[in-house]
């Protein structure tokens, strides 16, 4: 008798605690939410969602005639209904019985998988491929057949925003901690290879628009790829923990019809180019400094933060640190951001001089660093060649 | 029975008085309180990190924590969970109960069990110390891959050495219940008429001395590499980060069933006590037990189907993994058929098995699931899997801890618990469990990472409510203290027998047993124990 009482109980609890719900979340009404995996824009990706769909009604056909047989119990027989308990203990025939059943269900289920996996492990006859490389905390992409390399950050809104007790609402960046400086822009249509690596510690690519993510693994190459279908911004981020900043690499992917991704490939040949040549340019300390915040936000930041304190016994404080206050120490300053030193990555491949030179600048005149020094991009070429 | 049990009890009954009781005990029920209080203890250290992790994703954005110590929480959470409140539990319940369910009069070994015991306050000491180091805790994740666990700063030789020694402990622990088994059985105690509870830990002791020395030996090779220069996992000295992954996943899935199988062996003591009905297919749940244990050393690289293995490595990986469903799935509808044409009651044990039953069995399926390599390329790493691993360890094994938490304090304490506000603490437990992780299924498939101090808008409302169902489990887990301390400090007495259905040794005891029980072998027929 109990049971029927405190089932209505537990009805009704549950009724208040779900209606409670539905006032404190006033978007749950807008069906923005997202349930289920999504279909994603690939071949494969919509045969990863058929048979994650297949499985999970596999497993709710089992549970629902699992649990009834035992709710049907729980209701039927039961003490208060005067009920002499049974006294078999086995039965060899329906325990062979449910055994083989699962295996058979098993058995289907591994078949198609086993057909999937290998569609997605066939990697040939790919006619564009990228090198994504993990870095904490952000991606590099090396367009392998254009000599095109791009760093791609977490913007810049979305940084602001996430700082500790920013009082930024999260809702005013542009897709919050989903969206970057840089899109890895990418043809539509094509047979696309990412091989995924790292340079530091382990991270794992995912676009789950893709239909799969891969670890990216310092020492190694993991091969995967992707045919997008359909033009569009598909988002996604880091998935395995790689530090302070694991949540702060997201992925955007820019699908682009043929024609424009050329015209892409070209523009950004070009524009890097002009990045390069532009280092024989002299800066003032306003364009330095301007530039260098940039620059300290998108690499700098996640370890020495925002106030240039650092936290203590894992990352130093630069400011009033000696080597971005004392002079003498300038070119010591430049090398370890081109270097790296201890677990401080090295710079000097992703950041060009004009990015080192404006960010040594805004590190030895923000805070209470007043230095008055001004580093040019001819002074950090000239670190990189002692 | 028990007035001769009580007599027993007067002229055996010599223990020291005061804190020496507990320091130099080398007796099996005081070992086995303090493990079981100790366990509480760290369920609730565990849990408060637990509630720092759900308050800070109670909303997006950064509120209360930096996401440095956001990581060492996470990773902490994990390590006190597993090896400081589960792990310790079950090694509590099998000190307590198997000498007493195997008419033995102590455990085999019992200096060795004090010291298994004491070693782990220490380690513990170790572990959470670094948390008020500078530069924190270990926050690699518990799973401690390499490189980033090698960035870790002063706290990293201290966890290294708190895995060794909680290591150690395990292991002394599994030694003495195989030897306790194998040796001490009362005449008539036969292999296959052990209670299931004695078997899975049996078997879950072989799993634990097979695999944590492989995880000493994982986290040694961490140790060197970082301070003694050998390059087992870098990649730029010639060795590989994910040599590191398969060990320590071959000791990782084994724990998996370390925390399990005695959570399966706890539900087959309790359904049939409560259904008045002898336990379905006890053969069976014996070979299926044994079966999960040995198919759980050949599952590991399903936790890295990820890292690029050779698609034959995946394809063996997978099969084992589905393969695991079917001795599984026996083992729920044994539970179940022991249900069928029984005569029910609903007593807090009860219903704690029945949920587990359930809940344990939805994460099994999303375990299947996550076994099918091609889909779990999307699963992998993501809050589905945090949903899956939440139900087979919370609503699994914490609920068949806290189900023979309820069945046998009437036989430690001697006094019945009080019925009402244990069933209040099922139903506050179950609900907000559910509301906890079950939306954790949809943020993960929605394309949620784990381990993320912050997450994108979209995941904000399902983040909420799950943080609610956390705070709401975490305050009725306060409910179970008062109920435990409450039924140690008095109440209606109980009588040797407790339960009406249950059947085995232990309820021949008085409640509680004397000090030194079974100190004159018992002769145990097949009547005593079965229906």
């Amino acid at each position: 008798m109990y049971l029927n009482k405190s089932m209505t109980r537990f009805l009704t609890n549950i009724l208040v605690i779900f209606s409670l719900l539905f006032m404190l979340s006033p978007n749950i009404l807008n069906a923005a939410w997202g349930l289920n995996m999504t279909q994603g824009v690939t071949p494969i990706s919509q045969d990863v969602y058929n048979m994650h769909m297949t499985s999970l009604y596999v497993v709710t056909v089992i549970g629902i005639l699992v649990f009834s047989v035992m709710f049907w119990s729980i209701f039927h027989h039961r003490k208060s209904k005067g009920i002499k308990p049974a006294k078999f203990s086995h039965s060899t025939t329906v325990e062979i019985v449910w055994t083989l059943i699962p295996f058979a269900i098993i058995v289907a289920l591994a078949i198609p998988a086993t057909k999937l996996l290998a569609r997605m492990d066939d990697t040939s006859k790919s006619e564009v491929t990228i090198k994504a490389t993990g870095y904490q905390w952000k991606w590099k992409y090396d367009y392998i057949d254009e000599d095109i390399t791009i760093y791609s950050n977490l913007a810049a809104d979305s940084v602001d925003a996430s700082q500790k007790n920013s009082g930024i609402d999260p809702k005013t960046a542009d897709n919050y901690l989903r969206n970057t400086d840089t899109a890895l822009v990418l043809p539509v249509g094509k047979k696309i290879r990412i091989m995924t690596t790292a340079s530091d510690v382990i991270h794992a690519w995912w676009v789950p628009d893709l239909g799969w993510k891969r670890d990216a693994i310092p020492g190694f190459i993991n091969d995967n790829w992707t045919v997008i279908n359909k033009e569009g911004v598909y988002r996604g981020q880091c998935a395995e923990i790689c530090g302070k900043g694991h949540g702060y690499m997201p992925i955007v992917v820019k699908a682009v019809p043929e024609k424009e991704y050329t015209a892409w490939v070209q523009e950004t040949k070009l524009a890097l180019k002009s990045k390069k040549e532009s280092g024989d340019k002299e800066l003032s300390m306003d364009e330095l400094k301007s530039k260098g915040e940039t620059v300290y936000k998108a690499n700098c930041l996640a370890c020495h933060q925002a106030n240039g304190q650092g936290i203590k016994g894992v990352f130093p404080a630069l400011d009033g640190s000696p080597i971005a206050t004392v002079k003498s120490r300038i070119t010591e300053h430049i090398r370890q951001v081109i270097y790296g030193k201890n677990n401080m990555p090295a710079f000097g491949e992703q950041l060009s001089d004009t990015d080192i030179a404006a960010v040594v600048t805004y590190e030895r005149n923000t805070w209470g660093n007043k230095t008055g020094d001004i580093i040019q991009p001819k002074d950090v070429a000239e670190s990189r060649k002692k | 029975m028990s007035t001769i049990a009580h007599a027993d009890h007067n002229h055996h009954d010599h223990k020291p008085t005061g804190i020496k009781r507990w320091i130099f005990s080398t007796n099996h029920k005081d070992i086995g309180t303090m493990y079981l209080v100790f366990s509480l203890i760290m369920f609730f250290i565990g849990g408060s990190m637990a509630m720092v992790i759900r308050a800070e994703l109670f909303q997006p954005g950064l509120q209360f924590v930096d996401p440095q110590f956001y990581n060492s929480m996470v990773t902490v959470h994990a390590l006190v969970m597993i090896f400081g409140a589960v792990m310790p539990a079950g090694v509590g319940l099998a000190n307590w109960m198997i000498p007493i369910m195997i008419g033995a009069p102590d455990m085999a070994l019992p200096r060795m069990n004090n010291m298994s015991f004491w070693i782990m306050p220490f380690a513990f000491a170790l572990l959470l110390s670094t948390l008020f180091m500078d530069g924190g805790g270990p926050a690699g994740g518990w799973t401690m891959y390499p490189p980033l666990v090698l960035q870790t700063g002063k706290a990293f030789p201290f966890l290294i050495f708190a895995v060794h020694f909680l290591g150690i402990s395990s292991i002394m622990g599994a030694i003495n219940i195989i030897a306790t088994v194998f040796n001490m059985r009362a005449p008539g105690m036969t292999l296959m008429r052990m209670p299931l509870f004695v078997w899975t830990w049996v078997i879950t002791a072989f799993l634990l001395i097979a695999s944590l020395p492989v995880l000493a030996g994982a986290v040694t090779m961490l140790l060197t590499d970082k301070y003694f220069g050998t390059s087992f996992f870098n990649a730029a000295g010639g060795g590989d980060p994910v040599l590191f992954q398969h060990i320590f996943w071959f000791f990782g899935h084994p724990e998996v069933y370390i925390l399990a199988l005695p959570a399966f062996g706890i539900i087959s003591q309790i359904i049939p006590t409560f259904a008045r009905k002898p336990l379905f297919g006890y053969a069976s749940m014996v070979y299926a037990t044994a079966s999960i244990a040995i198919l759980s050393f050949f599952v590991w690289a399903h936790h890295m189907f990820t890292v690029g293995l050779p698609i034959n490595g995946e394809l063996f990986f997978m099969y084992a993994t589905m393969l695991i469903a079917v001795p599984t799935g026996v083992k729920v509808f044994n539970w179940v058929a022991t249900m069928w044409k029984g005569a029910m009651t609903f007593e807090a044990p009860m219903l704690f098995a029945l949920a587990f039953v359930v809940l344990f069995t939805i994460g099994g399926f999303s375990g299947l699931m996550l076994g099918i390599t091609p889909v779990d390329f999307q699963y992998h790493d993501t809050y589905f899997v945090v949903a899956h691993f939440h139900y087979v360890l919370l609503t699994g094994a914490v609920f068949a801890l806290m189900a023979s938490a309820y069945y046998w304090l009437p036989k430690w304490t001697g006094n019945m618990y009080d019925e009402k506000l244990a069933k209040v603490h099922f139903w506050a437990s179950a609900i907000s469990a559910n509301v906890l992780f079950f939306p954790q299924h949809f943020l993960g498939l929605a394309g949620m990472p784990r381990r993320i101090p912050d997450y994108s808008v979209q995941f904000a409302d399902f983040n909420m409510i799950s943080s609610l169902g956390g705070f709401a489990y975490g305050i009725s887990q306060l409910l179970f203290v008062y109920i435990v301390v409450k039924c140690a400090l008095g109440g209606k007495k109980a009588s040797g027998q407790v339960w009406e259905g249950a059947r085995g040794l232990e309820w021949t005891l008085s409640s509680p047993p004397p000090y030194h029980s079974f100190t004159k072998p018992p002769k145990v027929t097949k009547e005593l124990m079965e229906y």
